[in-house]
């Protein structure tokens, strides 16, 4: 850990915490004028001055976004979509990483290629067919439309590649002698070894999910089966919605992701500064 | 070939089995990613430019095949251009804006101070939030009527800025609100880059008595570059990618000043169901940021041959 370069050498203490202190509350602003909006009566919301500092805390806000939108249910399908992409990410990169890890086979390097070639291409650049396919199978409005696409990715298998290797192939070699299969050696040694590499990837996987908004634009039509990012958009659109309301859904959708955020950040940042060393 | 083949003129029958069995192993193992990546990136790929050169029905079906007549159409129509140009300012405001910022953001937090560690997540957070809600917030903070900005700006006696509902500002207006997401994915990433620069660098330029520009400048500055190469590259990618902030904030307007390509693309085969001329824009899409990553990788080899 090196911190020696800093302004603190040129910039006392003080002037320092003060310059942090402001610099964070112009990066946090937007999400304060969120809560604080979300906190407003209608009145007070549609008012010029803006009110930066409510006087009388309006809660019902939030039930009121509760209850005149579907927002739980857009929630449960984000939640659905979001878990069932994890789950299947955690499954097929611990399942193709430990190929790349611990078998010896024939053009292994060409098959890493192929993968690595995934990152390359935009998922903006496949949409039209992804879009005309997905549809072909029936799967517009359902949760396999919504998910199946993104249960494969590069990133977390390079990412859990990375983690196996740094475990003894010498364990891979004993196993394999006692007659331990592949996947057993997978599920009971390396799977263990390798939590703090799957909890980077889980997390990751679900916020970039929970997130995602394009495809399930596209891809749901139904009330009943739009996300809560899709879904959130919707209520701007709607007249009957006023401004503090839609505030109030804004931030009940941004509140799960910013607590997994502060409660997750360590796996996250170690996930995302792999990725960028890496490439 | 397994390895023992260099060794023996041919490998036993045993050896060949083995490999053999470890091939098909291995394949088991990389088939569930294998064709996720077939069904839902390397087919789409190849069938969107098979898609850009027929005349589609509205369904997408394609009906005529027309060549290269769509990507000459691309051109001749003053749409594309005028996309490709939108999408290019765009990266051009947000990406160096982005930079700067974090790059200032990270010298900030890379302090050794008591508590440095909660300004680190203050400065990062914004990895958690969703490009929709953002984009929302900020369409009310741009608001000219009611919105917290224009306010300021009357605060301190300046004119007030028509932000989303003029030509002239609207693109810019997003291009803040995009640098805002981005600044927690930068932060990070800058600020590991430096964590990563060794002590005794500062150590021979404290000797020599170098004031903090000049160990910024000597030092940081030329260290860091393939991390902000790196950077320049991911967030030109992102802007080129944009798409949630124009549908959310301006549906590419006023007067197209905001139609970037992934808009324009999704205007074209979701609303007007031109797919076959659609899947030409995102052709070019896909080739523009090829170029850029090839760029990436090879810079990112040559850091590694560095090191």
């Amino acid at each position: 850990m090196t911190r020696n370069f800093s302004f603190r050498r040129t910039l006392p203490k003080v002037f320092l915490y003060l310059l942090l202190i402001l610099v964070s509350a112009a990066v946090l602003f937007p999400l304060y004028y969120a809560l604080d909006t979300s906190l407003l009566s209608t009145g007070q919301a549609a008012s010029y001055p803006p009110t930066l500092f409510p006087t009388e805390l309006h809660f019902e806000n939030f039930a009121a976004a509760l209850q005149q939108a579907p927002l739980l249910r857009y929630l449960f399908n984000s939640t659905v979509q979001s878990t069932l992409v994890m789950l299947g990410q955690l499954i097929t990169a611990s399942l193709a990483a430990f190929a790349f890890a611990f078998i010896d086979f024939k053009w292994r390097n060409f098959f890493f290629l192929l993968f690595l070639s995934t990152l390359m291409i935009p998922w903006e650049a496949t949409i039209i067919p992804n879009y005309l396919f997905v549809r072909s199978l029936k799967w517009a409005d359902t949760y396999q439309g919504l998910a199946v696409p993104f249960i494969a990715t590069a990133f977390g298998t390079f990412l859990l590649r990375q983690f196996f290797l740094s475990i003894p192939k010498d364990l891979h070699d004993a196993a394999t002698i006692d007659g331990c299969g592949h996947l057993r050696f997978l599920a009971t040694i390396v799977l263990p070894l390798a939590r703090p590499a799957l909890g980077t990837l889980a997390v990751y996987s679900f916020l970039q999910t929970y997130n995602q908004y394009l495809w399930p634009l596209l891809i749901t039509s139904n009330q009943s089966m739009r996300t809560v990012q899709v879904g959130i958009t919707l209520l701007q659109d709607e007249e009957r919605f006023t401004f503090n309301i839609v505030m109030a859904g804004i931030v009940i959708i941004l509140l799960p992701t910013i607590i997994l955020f502060v409660l997750a950040n360590r796996q996250l940042i170690r996930g995302l500064t792999a990725g960028a060393v890496k490439g | 070939m397994p390895s023992s083949a260099s060794a023996m003129p041919r490998p036993s029958r045993g050896a060949r089995v083995r490999a053999t069995k470890d091939f098909i192993r291995a394949m088991l193992f990389l088939l569930p990613s294998l064709v996720i990546f077939v069904l839902f990136v390397f087919w789409p790929l190849w069938q969107n430019l098979w898609l850009s050169t027929y005349a589609t029905d509205p369904l997408g079906r394609p009906s005529v095949f027309v060549g290269l007549d769509q990507y000459q159409r691309l051109l001749t129509n003053p749409d594309f251009p005028n996309s490709l140009t939108v999408s290019v300012t765009f990266a051009l405001l947000t990406v160096p804006m982005t930079l700067v910022v974090s790059l200032f953001l990270a010298i900030l937090t890379n302090a050794r101070l008591r508590g440095v560690s909660i300004f680190r997540i203050i400065f990062s957070y914004t990895i958690a939030v969703s490009s929709a809600t953002a984009s929302l917030i900020f369409l009310y903070l741009f608001n000219t009527a009611t919105g917290p900005l224009d306010y300021f700006l009357t605060l301190l006696k300046l004119p007030t800025v028509n932000w989303l509902t003029s030509p002239a500002t609207a693109l810019p207006s997003v291009a803040i609100t995009t640098m805002w997401l981005q600044l927690g994915l930068n932060t990070i990433i800058l600020l590991a880059g430096m964590q990563g620069i060794s002590d005794e660098f500062y150590e021979s330029a404290k000797i020599d008595g170098a004031a903090f520009w000049d160990s910024f400048r000597h030092i940081t500055l030329p260290l860091l570059s393939p991390t902000m190469f790196f950077l320049i590259v991911v967030d030109t990618l992102a802007a080129l990618q944009t798409f949630t902030q124009v549908q959310v904030m301006t549906r590419g307007g006023p007067v197209q000043s905001t139609d970037v390509l992934v808009y324009a693309i999704y205007r074209q085969f979701y609303f007007n169901g031109n797919y076959g001329y659609a899947a030409a824009q995102a052709t070019i899409l896909f080739f523009v940021m090829l170029i850029l990553t090839v760029i990436q990788f090879g810079v990112i080899e040559r850091r590694v041959f560095y090191q």
